[in-house]
């Protein structure tokens, strides 16, 4: 029932498959049907509306979408625009911060839990909570926390430690590394679940062996372990770099792009001047600047996954 | 942890033969140095990850007299629930000072027709495409999957566009579709690879007996597939309860979502901040998540790692 009311709605953009429709007509039809929602979500969404953005990126577009084109104007004014640039920058050093620590710290506590710990399930549980939550209450949470008068360096004043700074919020030159904390905070353990899936998935007879060469533990994960969880590697590489180029709840909430604009991301900067400034023409070039982003991620990544031979189905 | 059990297990009966396993009958003394290094670290790592759940309940219980006295850490003097009545009743969005009660039931609405309607196109979808493949079908899935990295910014324009032209801009079905197609390919993949992972021979037999599409499906397929879409219910409710950004573009202004209600009350609230109302309105927010996530344990964590797996 809902599926068919969606279809509807929606069926226009499938007239262009008629062709290849009517071509296998015959068979399988209810096959076809439910996966109309799924035809019209790739065709008219994910293919449609991404050209619509990159082509409407080349107009002059200001409250409503026009056709009048203007080349590479909005490129260039784009790049003129320091706070553009800026979020460019913010996200590049914000991003290549959290995908290291994100990284780094997922793999050790995964290494850690698996040491055959007492608890496990418990430290999981506590390590992966945040990871439930919307950015939205990390970032007003951590925006409590770092507040500079009540919250935690407040706090730390109070208590006699007169020299305890803890402003990142509120300080241009470390509001990066406040957004960090509280990214790490959500993301963390979300990767060491990955980690510990991969580090599980390792033969015990490599650790047997290993162990009778007299390899010592830390060489082994090194040498033999990381390059085995290639896999793993690879898709959290994937799934915490593209949240990255998404990043926007988090910077809304915890410090809406200030003080200042030091802290403002591309997603913030699209959807203001698509819904708030008026200027559609900017926001989608800067959108299409982040479609360019994620493909120098993901190409180079299907390339290696499924380049080659084909995939197992 | 299954691991870990089937080693233990034979252990015993080897003995004989193995003269010097790896666990040998002498256990190590709980207390080494090794020990204690790797649980320190766990431990601090904790710290980090309760802080934030303790100064937020902390906070939420104390009175602004209180608060003022600047201690995050210290546990009220008195326990009192005035904020927590503010936040839900009478907390000021920027126009209006309703609480968060009505993002709330909002939420609720808009969660419950677009978990059920992404699950269900999701579930006849990801069948269809192990057990009735046409031509194209792989492809479409393919490309859905690497559709699903694109980021949201991208399509949002063109969306806004579409809904508008189907007249439900600023409603709950708009919200509801874009929900539903967000959703998909997560949902898609995990539903597929289930699928794929049941026995063929039940399905072949329910052919050879004259089922059709749905019928397969109904009477076969979702008797059996209740683990997985225990799964996708996690999934869905906890996103689509967190999401922020097609609340605020599609939902309207009567149907804002609690996350974007929740943002109003704390950054474009005017007048002194009340940092115990906020927090409490925090926790209210994070409230349906979090029960979902210590009630479902290990089936969250299998939501969430069904991303992590390549189809």
């Amino acid at each position: 029932m809902a599926d068919t009311a969606v279809d509807t709605g929606r069926g226009a953009g499938n007239t262009g498959r008629r062709g290849f429709l009517r071509k296998t007509f015959l068979h399988n039809v209810p096959a076809k049907i439910a996966a109309l929602p799924m035809m019209a979500t790739v065709l008219v969404v994910f293919i449609g509306c991404t050209i619509w953005t990159v082509y409407y990126s080349f107009t002059n577009s200001r409250l409503l979408p026009s056709g009048d084109f203007i080349g590479f104007e909005q490129y260039e004014r784009l790049f003129g625009t320091s706070r553009w640039n800026v979020s460019v920058w913010n996200l590049v050093t914000y991003g290549a911060m959290s995908l290291v620590f994100t990284l780094g710290f997922g793999f050790l506590l995964a290494v850690l839990m698996d040491q055959k710990i007492r608890f496990e399930s418990a430290f999981r549980t506590i390590m992966l909570y945040p990871f439930a939550l919307s950015f939205i209450v990390t970032g007003l949470v951590w925006q409590w926390i770092m507040n500079p008068t009540l919250g935690l360096q407040g706090t730390m004043r109070n208590l006699g430690w007169e020299s305890f700074t803890f402003d990142w919020i509120a300080n241009p030159r470390m509001v990066l590394f406040a957004l960090l904390i509280a990214g790490l905070w959500q993301g963390v353990g979300f990767c060491m679940v990955l980690m510990l899936a991969g580090l599980r998935g390792v033969d015990e007879e490599i650790w047997k062996a290993a162990r009778v060469d007299g390899i010592p533990t830390w060489r082994t994960y090194i040498s033999v372990v990381i390059p085995m969880m290639r896999g793993v590697l690879v898709t959290a590489v994937v799934l915490i770099g593209s949240g990255i180029v998404r990043l926007y709840d988090l910077v809304v909430a915890l410090t809406n792009g200030g003080p200042g604009i030091s802290s403002e991301v591309p997603a913030k900067y699209v959807y203001n001047y698509m819904f708030g400034a008026g200027n559609i023409g900017q926001g989608l070039a800067a959108a299409t600047m982040m479609l360019l982003t994620v493909l120098i991620i993901m190409v180079p990544w299907a390339y290696l996954e499924f380049g080659g031979k084909g995939r197992r189905s | 942890m299954s691991q870990t059990a089937t080693m233990t297990g034979p252990a015993p009966d080897t003995n004989t033969k193995v003269e010097s396993g790896p666990r040998g009958p002498r256990p190590k003394p709980f207390f080494t140095p090794q020990k204690i290094i790797i649980y320190s670290i766990l431990v601090f790592f904790t710290l980090y990850f309760l802080f934030p759940l303790y100064v937020m309940l902390v906070t939420s219980f104390k009175t602004m007299p209180e608060i003022r006295f600047g201690n995050i850490f210290a546990l009220p003097s008195q326990i009192s629930f005035d904020a927590w009545v503010k936040a839900w009743t009478s907390a000021c969005t920027g126009l209006t000072c309703e609480g968060l009660a009505p993002g709330f039931w909002n939420s609720v609405k808009i969660t419950i027709p677009s978990t059920i309607v992404s699950i269900f196109i999701a579930a006849v979808n990801g069948y269809a495409l192990v057990n009735w493949r046409f031509k194209g079908s792989e492809i479409f899935f393919s490309i859905l999957i690497f559709g699903s990295f694109i980021p949201y910014q991208v399509m949002l324009y063109p969306l806004v566009m579409i809904t508008r032209e189907l007249g439900i801009f600023g409603t709950l079905q708009a919200v509801i579709l874009i929900h539903t197609i967000f959703g998909m390919p997560i949902l898609t993949l995990l539903f597929r690879n289930y699928f794929a992972s049941l026995p063929q021979e039940l399905f072949k037999a329910a052919r050879v007996d004259g089922a059709g599409f749905w019928r397969i499906f109904f009477e076969i397929m979702l008797p059996m597939s209740l683990p997985i879409f225990v799964v996708a219910l996690i999934l869905q409710v906890t996103g689509i309860w967190n999401d922020f950004l097609f609340g605020v573009v599609f939902a309207g202004t009567q149907n804002l979502p609690m996350t974007v209600q929740l943002n109003n009350i704390v950054n474009s609230a005017q007048g002194t901040p009340e940092y115990n109302v906020n927090m409490a309105a925090t926790v209210l927010t994070g409230l349906v998540p979090l029960i979902i996530y210590f009630v479902s344990g290990k089936l969250f964590v299998r939501g969430v790692a069904a991303g992590a797996v390549k189809g």
